[in-house]
């Protein structure tokens, strides 16, 4: 195809433009796609702090460029293009519905690494990395359990996809370990962006008896929601929002892109890179547990850090048998731990979760 | 699925909170359209009336103080598409689109340094005892002072429009421009008023989600209301009280819908999820019989030579 | 004291001068936000305007401004037919997503057979699924007076619920692992809206613009439904006399134009976009609308109007990433020039007569 071969020539000229400085005078250009603004507060504000990290850490041996507000599908393509036409020798796409655009991408410009985030499609030059945010969900699942008085757990959930169904099952799995008579209840709001909704989310669930309400969504309406109720527990989402500790925020779950962008841009720089599949967790520390608040009992407190540390050095894994399904079925045996693919395209509840996963 | 964990009384109260925002906007437009002007800026004026709000109400720690800058912020942005339909005679629906997109981008740039701070809350107005009237007390007596306003509003707005001049003289230059300034009245002078008029009520809309409903700021945070305004206001027939009717019909049907999913009631989300819009063409359909129609000189530019 | 006149006829001179005089003046109050927001004015104007057209990789961004500003065309245009007669579809946004949901779904139920019979049935069915969108608004406003801008903007939401119901259930790709979205109908021939001639930017979406602003020209200037188009929007009581009938002319318009933007999504979707998802649409029925008016509702107009607003977001994107501009910046900066091609617009129709002169 023209296109490919017109863009390849111009990616390889390119290339030995840049190789002919590779002596060191050129700096590694690293490029960023955000979905949504840099100001959103939640995904695209942590992921670009993740940028910055990487700036303050490499110095001047790079330079980063980003693109915000951009649309999936022929946008991002053009993005990524101009990025890599620009002379970027590592772009970052950082949302799931990037997938194909970046795949697409990539195969035409073969010198430049890609990575991209929460998908499952690589190549050569394309990497995927995502955070195992679940393991997060369980301690927080730990704490709600035993703060809650009501026994009902709210939930607000964005789009019923894999990764927010794993979150409603690690918490309810670590929930009802400590407290069998707790009730998750759950309200689709069907946007990742809607503070006004979340708002009112989370006062449904309040108003129906909840006391603890858990987020997947990215916004601090929820933690005003409980505020203003005055008795409910909350946990920051995405980013700490420390600004409702010590309550009613007792802790966080908060994606930290920074090590694992430092280090992939300081592959690149080295000339190491690889195309990896990465599913970090609180281990490697791309996932971080926010301050627990003094709002929390200390033993309590103490169990959480406890679970903590034990998921950091592999010791426990938040879905370990023995579970069952929704439906009854046998799901894990007893100590059988639950495999990356099954977790990755997670589409059912676990036992014990009342209604339906919306279809 | 267990309905009766659904309090009546708290669901309302909690959608007279929700219904405020579209509320405020849409009676602003109301005024606006029945001057005989669409101005479909609504979204852009109440997402630089939430920045507005949210910036002075945290440089000076009064929410009362951010509320009138957010009217401010919006009647100033309303200058601006003022002066495109009034003054050059540009065409409404677009200059109020472009409107919108200017507004987005503005208070974007302006909020840059206020992500992720909490804004100074807004006390409940206290009405001592009668709050702890059973029923009643939760749901009239236990809101904050702009939702009253509100409520004051739409009264205000039925009064003038019905009974004194100043109201005659704006349904005049709304139903045809040509007999008003037949008749002397300033068409033009009118019209901006109605504009600013329109673009404060919105700005205060917008402030009342960024200080009081969520309350935090992020870009883009309206997300989609000023456009449920403008439907409010055809849904309305251009009644003001239509318009309170229909905001909160519109903020009740989603607040039971959330409650109703927490009820685990087995309906499939999405459709819970369109029911509000749906419902309000259906509620359109029946109130068809009312044939009371938009306002005469409704979108038409004026210019006094014709 | 200054005043206006109405010119008797449209000054074609001012015409062609005010869309240059707005983007200068864009470029000088541009400029100043720029300088303000710390960056250099001249360097962003260049960067947003002059490197998608004529920069280095030009070769790359001048296809694309026909990939950007197809849908916007095309959608445009048939907004502009129901525009010019008074009749109020601001729903092409919805009408887009359905037409693309309608014609996916027909590619995907073929799935994996391959034939040539295929796309043309997605481009029917996308053309069928944006009409029939326009329709319910279209009928509901014969059956009983119900306003069309408030039916279509509803069904707006409607639709983007559905097209998330969609990308989670019935559309789903069923090898993705749990994820949503469809299936990318790029790797399924049959199904695929390729590039005409590769790397040209030219796909059937194109096409199908163009075929649109040649059909709504002669329409406009040569048939008699142009004329009753016209006449309905100018002057709706002569309309009636001369025997135009409105419920029909509003039925063909909202048709027209929600087929139109059908047609629009199946080529995005089936195309440069490749699959359903959650978040495939990105605001075009709403940003033709802008388009609609700046192309002052003429074919050629919206043609121009749909190219400049393609070219602002392409350049706009280049900006932000070489020289770090905010996308609210961008945003300002386009909102700067809709203004100004709005505002100066007035000298086309009206000229500035100084001194009092006696009303006529």
């Amino acid at each position: 195809m023209k296109i490919k071969t017109l863009l390849a020539s111009a990616a390889v000229a390119l290339g030995l433009a840049a190789g002919a400085y590779a002596d060191g005078h050129e700096k590694t250009k690293v490029g960023f796609v955000f979905v949504g603004p840099i100001g959103d507060g939640g995904w695209t504000y942590e992921h670009n702090k993740g940028r910055l990290a990487v700036e303050e850490a490499l110095g001047d041996a790079v330079e980063t460029v980003y693109v915000e507000n951009v649309a999936e599908g022929p946008d991002s393509e053009r993005v990524m293009t101009q990025m890599a036409l620009d002379g970027a020798d590592l772009i970052f796409t950082t949302s799931f519905g990037y997938m194909d655009p970046t795949i697409n991408i990539a195969a035409k410009f073969p010198d430049v690494k890609f990575e991209h985030a929460t998908g499952y499609k690589r190549s050569d030059n394309v990497s995927t990395y995502s955070a195992r945010f679940y393991e997060g969900r369980a301690i927080q699942g730990h704490i709600a359990g035993k703060m809650t008085k009501s026994n009902i757990i709210g939930y607000i959930a964005s789009y019923p996809i894999p990764e927010v169904i794993r979150g409603i099952n690690a918490a309810y799995i670590h929930a009802a370990k400590v407290n069998p008579d707790v009730e998750f209840k759950i309200i689709w709001a069907y946007t990742w962006f809607d503070p006004a909704k979340e708002a009112d989310a989370a006062r449904a669930l309040i108003e129906q008896g909840a006391d603890v309400v858990l987020q997947h969504t990215d916004s601090t309406a929820p933690q005003a929601a409980a505020q203003e109720a005055g008795n409910v527990v909350t946990f920051g989402q995405a980013s700490d929002m420390g600004q409702y500790a010590p309550f009613p925020r007792v802790s966080s779950i908060i994606d930290d892109w920074a090590p694992y962008y430092i280090a992939r841009t300081q592959a690149v720089i080295d000339g190491t890179w690889e195309s990896t599949d990465t599913w970090d967790g609180i281990g490697a520390g791309m996932v971080a547990i926010g301050e627990i608040s003094d709002a929390v009992p200390a033993d309590v407190k103490e169990e959480a850090l406890a679970m903590k540390a034990a998921i950091a050095d592999g010791s426990y894994h938040p879905f370990t048998g023995p579970l069952k399904k929704q439906d009854g079925s046998d799901w894990l045996a007893d100590g059988e731990v639950a495999d990356d693919g099954t977790l990755a395209g997670m589409n059912f509840y676990v036992e014990g979760l009342t209604g339906e996963i919306p279809q | 699925m267990d309905l009766s964990v659904i309090n009546p009384i708290l669901l309302i109260a909690a959608l007279m909170s929700a219904a405020t925002p579209i509320l405020l906007a849409a009676t602003g437009e109301l005024v606006v359209e029945r001057a005989g002007v669409l101005n479909l800026g609504v979204e852009g004026m109440m997402i630089l009336g939430a920045i507005c709000g949210f910036a002075i109400a945290v440089e000076t720690g009064s929410p009362l103080t951010g509320f009138i800058a957010a009217a401010l912020g919006g009647a100033v942005l309303s200058l601006l598409f003022a002066f495109l339909t009034q003054i050059t005679l540009a065409n409404q629906v677009a200059s109020g689109l472009a409107l919108t997109l200017f507004g987005l981008g503005l208070s974007a740039l302006l909020g840059q340094g206020y992500v992720g701070i909490k804004p100074p809350r807004m006390a409940d107005f206290n009405f001592g005892p009668l709050a702890d009237i059973p029923v009643i007390g939760p749901i009239l007596f236990s809101h904050d002072p702009i939702l009253y306003f509100g409520l004051l509003l739409v009264a205000m707005v039925w009064a003038v429009l019905k009974f004194t001049r100043a109201g005659l003289v704006l349904r005049a230059v709304g139903e045809n421009h040509d007999a008003a300034h037949a008749l002397g009245y300033k068409v033009v002078r009118i019209r901006t008023l109605a504009i600013m008029f329109g673009g404060a009520c919105a700005g205060m809309g917008g402030a009342y989600i960024s200080l009081i409903r969520v309350p935090q700021w992020t870009e883009g945070m309206t997300a989609g209301v000023g456009w449920i305004a403008l439907a409010l206001v055809v849904f309305a027939s251009w009644k003001p009280w239509r318009v309170l009717l229909g905001a909160y019909l519109f903020g009740g049907i989603t607040q039971l819908q959330l409650n109703l999913q927490g009820a685990g009631v087995a309906i499939p989300v999405e459709y819970l999820a369109m029911s509000p819009y749906v419902i309000t063409i259906i509620v359109l359909v029946v109130l068809s019989a009312d044939k009371s129609a938009a306002p005469g000189s409704l979108g038409r530019t004026f210019h006094a030579s014709h | 004291m200054i005043r206006l006149e109405k010119r008797p006829q449209p000054s074609r001179f001012f015409a062609y001068v005010t869309p240059l005089l707005a983007v200068l003046a864009t470029f000088l109050f541009g400029g100043l936000l720029f300088a303000a927001l710390g960056k250099d004015p001249v360097q962003s104007i260049m960067t947003i305007f002059w490197e998608p057209l004529f920069g280095e990789f030009a070769f790359y961004y001048r296809p694309q401004l026909l990939i950007k500003g197809a849908p916007l065309v095309l959608i445009a245009i048939g907004l502009s037919l129901g525009f010019k007669a008074g009749i109020w579809n601001i729903g092409a946004e919805g009408q887009y997503i359905m037409g693309a949901l309608f014609g996916a779904g027909m590619g995907l139920a073929f799935y994996p057979t391959e034939s040539v019979l295929i796309f043309p049935a997605m481009v029917l069915a996308g053309a069928f699924g944006g009409w029939a969108w326009a329709m319910i608004p279209a009928l509901l406003k014969v059956k009983f007076g119900t306003n069309e801008i408030l039916v279509s903007l509803m069904l707006v939401y409607v639709a983007e619920q559905f097209l998330a119901s969609m990308s989670l259930g019935l559309l789903k790709n069923p090898e993705g692992f749990g994820f949503p979205g469809s299936r990318n109908l790029q790797q399924y021939a049959s199904a695929h809206n390729a590039e005409i001639i590769a790397g040209s930017g030219m796909h059937w979406g194109v096409v199908a613009a163009l075929i649109a602003v040649i059909f709504a020209y002669v329409l406009l200037a040569r048939h008699r439904l142009g004329f009753a188009v016209r006449v309905t929007g100018e002057a709706p009581r002569a309309a009636r006399f001369s025997g135009v009938n409105p419920s029909r002319l509003l039925l063909f318009c909202l048709g027209t134009s929600g087929m139109l933007a059908g047609l629009a999504g199946l080529f995005e979707v089936s195309g440069p976009a490749g699959q359903v998802s959650i978040d495939f649409n990105v605001g075009y029925g709403f940003t033709a609308i802008i388009v609609a008016f700046l192309g002052r509702l003429h074919p050629i107009g919206i043609v121009l109007a749909g190219l400049l607003m393609a070219l602002t977001y392409i350049g706009g994107d280049i900006a932000q990433s070489q020289l770090g501009l905010p996308a609210a910046a961008i945003q300002v900066f386009q909102g700067m020039l809709l203004f100004f091609l709005l505002a100066l617009d007035l000298f086309t129709n009206y000229r500035l007569q100084f001194g009092r002169t006696e009303a006529a």
